[in-house]
């Protein structure tokens, strides 16, 4: 449906999108994860056509977006992350525009845009005017916008910004039932929000493309290690002698408590982390020491996504735990 | 286009924008048809136009400051890129609105020497000759100012620029008398044009080497011909100065010709001005 050869695009002497190839297929929600300013908004300017590239081809459905413009914007709709909306009109009066402008006519164009209004839940609000409308409200608006003429592919930057919990949820849902009969790409810094909605998920830093992939398969290719917690009666001695013989154990810290107990942390590189704790739970049980607590900590597409990112780029290292705490703190502001 | 067309209207008449462009020109033209036609009892209908034509120094800004500044502002000029239209089909869909934005007091006044020929002699092919001279002159002008309104997200400033150049154009006759006539005045003032295009080509293109190449080729033509024969550009200055004035070309209208060649000039104003605008849009595709 999409396909993204060698795309290369400078602002001035600045790289914004660094030789990105990738091809979508039809149908399923694509997630485009990045950090701020991985250059999402500005691929996503290029595959809808409001912006130029400085090399490299991108085509729609076989339309070439730079040199067949026209039939390649039929297919695509776009709602950009500030939704172009004109304040002073109705969305009912908008929406007439765009559909216009799309080509539509008389009777196809006014059921279009009852069928519109009621997907994405307008209907109260569709005489008023859009100046008045609540954030939540003027992205539906938006994403209404986008629906508009059918197309087979809609791109939605960073749709659920700045929303209440309760409108992100509305809109995650929304797009999942796009995603039903649409091909859906839409871009978002927040992770957990694309492991919830979608079908595949690409990730890019710095301009470049560094993981493409399902979420189940991102997390199993595991690049970062899982780690296990335990507290044990058994000594630190006793613990470095009873792990010493497992060898995919890659490192391990160790604490005294002080009431006689010892806390350690251990990570491994295994892929199936319950058979290295069944290993350490009989390890300890055969010793005659009780594990008194034992805790896996599975690597989540969250340390993936982290690790590639700051990776992708070694001048950022140094701002590793600063990004990370931003991250997780956004993370749990969509969830709760 | 239509679409473009459509919403662009909806909008001005939603506002109060064509309305208050549309009493404007109403206001000064009835004001010149009673101190001409009714006090002083002049047949011709036409000195009301050359009499009423200083307001466009003030209308076609009102209508223009906002028609490109406005969607960038707002961003909706986003919308316009991702909609299957092309640039040029978004620019002559505004410019095709702000024409019958135009047109609508313009056919009112059309009604007015119809009217005074009921009660005398009125010579018809000079007032509607002068009425369809002023028809293009207004375009060139709305040219002008959807060009400027590319320019910025600022409507003041598209609105405070718009008004600078229509008045210069409006006095440069007037003008022109007082500027140097000699060979090194035209060469300095031809000078500051032709870094004013490359300024323009280099804002346009941000092709730096081609602006540079276009100013240092017409300096160098500039400098080759006044040194060979300077005496062509005595008097070069003023002479270019009135030939630029659209005001100038209204006039020769109202003296009872038909100046074909003020129709070309005026349409050709248009057509540059808005190709200046679709580049101005492309342009910002390809920061």
């Amino acid at each position: 449906m999409i396909s993204v050869s060698h795309l290369t695009k400078y602002y001035g002497d600045f790289l914004a999108v660094d030789d990105l190839s990738f091809s979508i297929d039809e149908g399923h929600v694509y997630g485009f994860l990045g950090p701020n300013g991985a250059g999402k908004t500005t691929t996503m300017n290029i595959l809808t056509g409001c912006l130029s590239a400085t090399s490299g081809s991108v085509t729609i459905g076989g339309f070439d977006i730079f040199t067949e413009a026209i039939p390649a914007k039929r297919l695509i709709g776009y709602l950009p992350e500030q939704p172009p909306l004109y304040l002073n009109e109705t969305p009912e009066e908008y929406l007439r525009f765009v559909g216009e402008a799309k080509g539509l006519k008389g009777e196809t164009l006014d059921r279009q845009i009852e069928q519109v209004i009621e997907q994405v839940k307008i209907q109260q609000v569709r005489g008023q005017r859009i100046s008045s409308l609540s954030k939540g409200y003027r992205q539906r608006v938006g994403i209404a916008q986008a629906l508009l003429g059918d197309p087979k592919v809609i791109i939605l930057d960073e749709p659920t910004v700045g929303l209440d919990p309760l409108q992100i949820i509305e809109i995650r849902d929304l797009i999942r039932q796009l995603g039903q009969t649409h091909t859906v790409i839409f871009s978002s810094h927040i992770l957990s929000e694309v492991q919830a909605i979608c079908d595949k998920i690409l990730i890019i830093a710095h301009g470049r493309l560094i993981a493409f992939d399902e979420p189940a398969a991102l997390e199993k290719s595991l690049l970062a290690d899982s780690s296990i917690a335990f507290t044990t009666e058994a000594t630190a001695a006793q613990v470095q002698q009873l792990l010493s013989g497992m060898e995919e154990i890659t490192g391990l810290e160790l604490h005294e408590t002080g009431n006689g107990l010892v806390s350690a942390q251990c990570t491994t590189d295994s892929r199936d982390i319950y058979a290295v704790s069944r290993r350490l739970f009989f390890a300890f049980a055969g010793s005659g020491k009780a594990l008194l607590e034992l805790k896996l900590q599975k690597a989540s597409l969250e340390d993936i996504f982290i690790e590639l990112t700051e990776s992708s780029d070694p001048a950022s290292q140094a701002e590793n735990t600063t990004a990370e705490g931003e991250e997780e703190q956004n993370d749990s502001r969509t969830q709760a | 286009m239509t679409a473009v067309l459509k919403h662009e209207l909806k909008s001005y008449f939603h506002s109060f924008t064509a309305y208050v462009f549309g009493a404007f020109l109403l206001a000064i033209v009835g004001f010149g048809a009673m101190l001409y036609n009714l006090e002083a009892a002049v047949s011709n209908f036409e000195y009301v136009l050359s009499f009423g034509s200083i307001v466009f120094v003030v209308i076609v800004p009102i209508l223009t400051m906002r028609v490109i500044a406005e969607e960038r502002r707002q961003k909706t000029d986003q919308l316009l890129y991702s909609l299957p239209l092309t640039t040029t089909q978004v620019v002559l869909g505004k410019f095709a609105a702000l024409l019958v934005v135009f047109l609508i007091p313009l056919a009112v006044i059309s009604l007015y020497p119809l009217i005074f020929s009921r009660f005398g002699d009125v010579y018809l092919p000079t007032s509607y000759g002068s009425l369809a001279a002023v028809f293009l002159m207004g375009a060139a002008l709305l040219a002008v100012g959807t060009f400027l309104s590319s320019l910025t997200e600022n409507q003041g400033l598209a609105a405070g620029v718009t008004i600078a150049v229509i008045l210069f154009n409006y006095y440069s006759v007037s003008l022109s008398e007082y500027v140097s006539s000699t060979a090194i005045g035209t060469v300095i003032a031809l000078a500051a044009l032709v870094f004013a295009l490359g300024a323009l080509i280099r804002y346009l293109t941000r092709n730096e080497l081609l602006a540079y190449g276009v100013c240092l080729v017409l300096t160098g033509i500039i400098c080759v011909i006044g040194f060979v024969d300077s005496a062509m550009f005595e008097g070069l200055l003023p002479a270019i100065m009135r030939q630029l004035s659209l005001f100038e070309r209204l006039n020769t209208f109202v003296s009872g010709v038909f100046d074909l060649s003020a129709v070309v000039y005026d349409l050709s104003v248009t057509a540059f001005f808005l190709f200046l605008s679709v580049q101005s849009l492309e342009k910002r595709r390809y920061n």
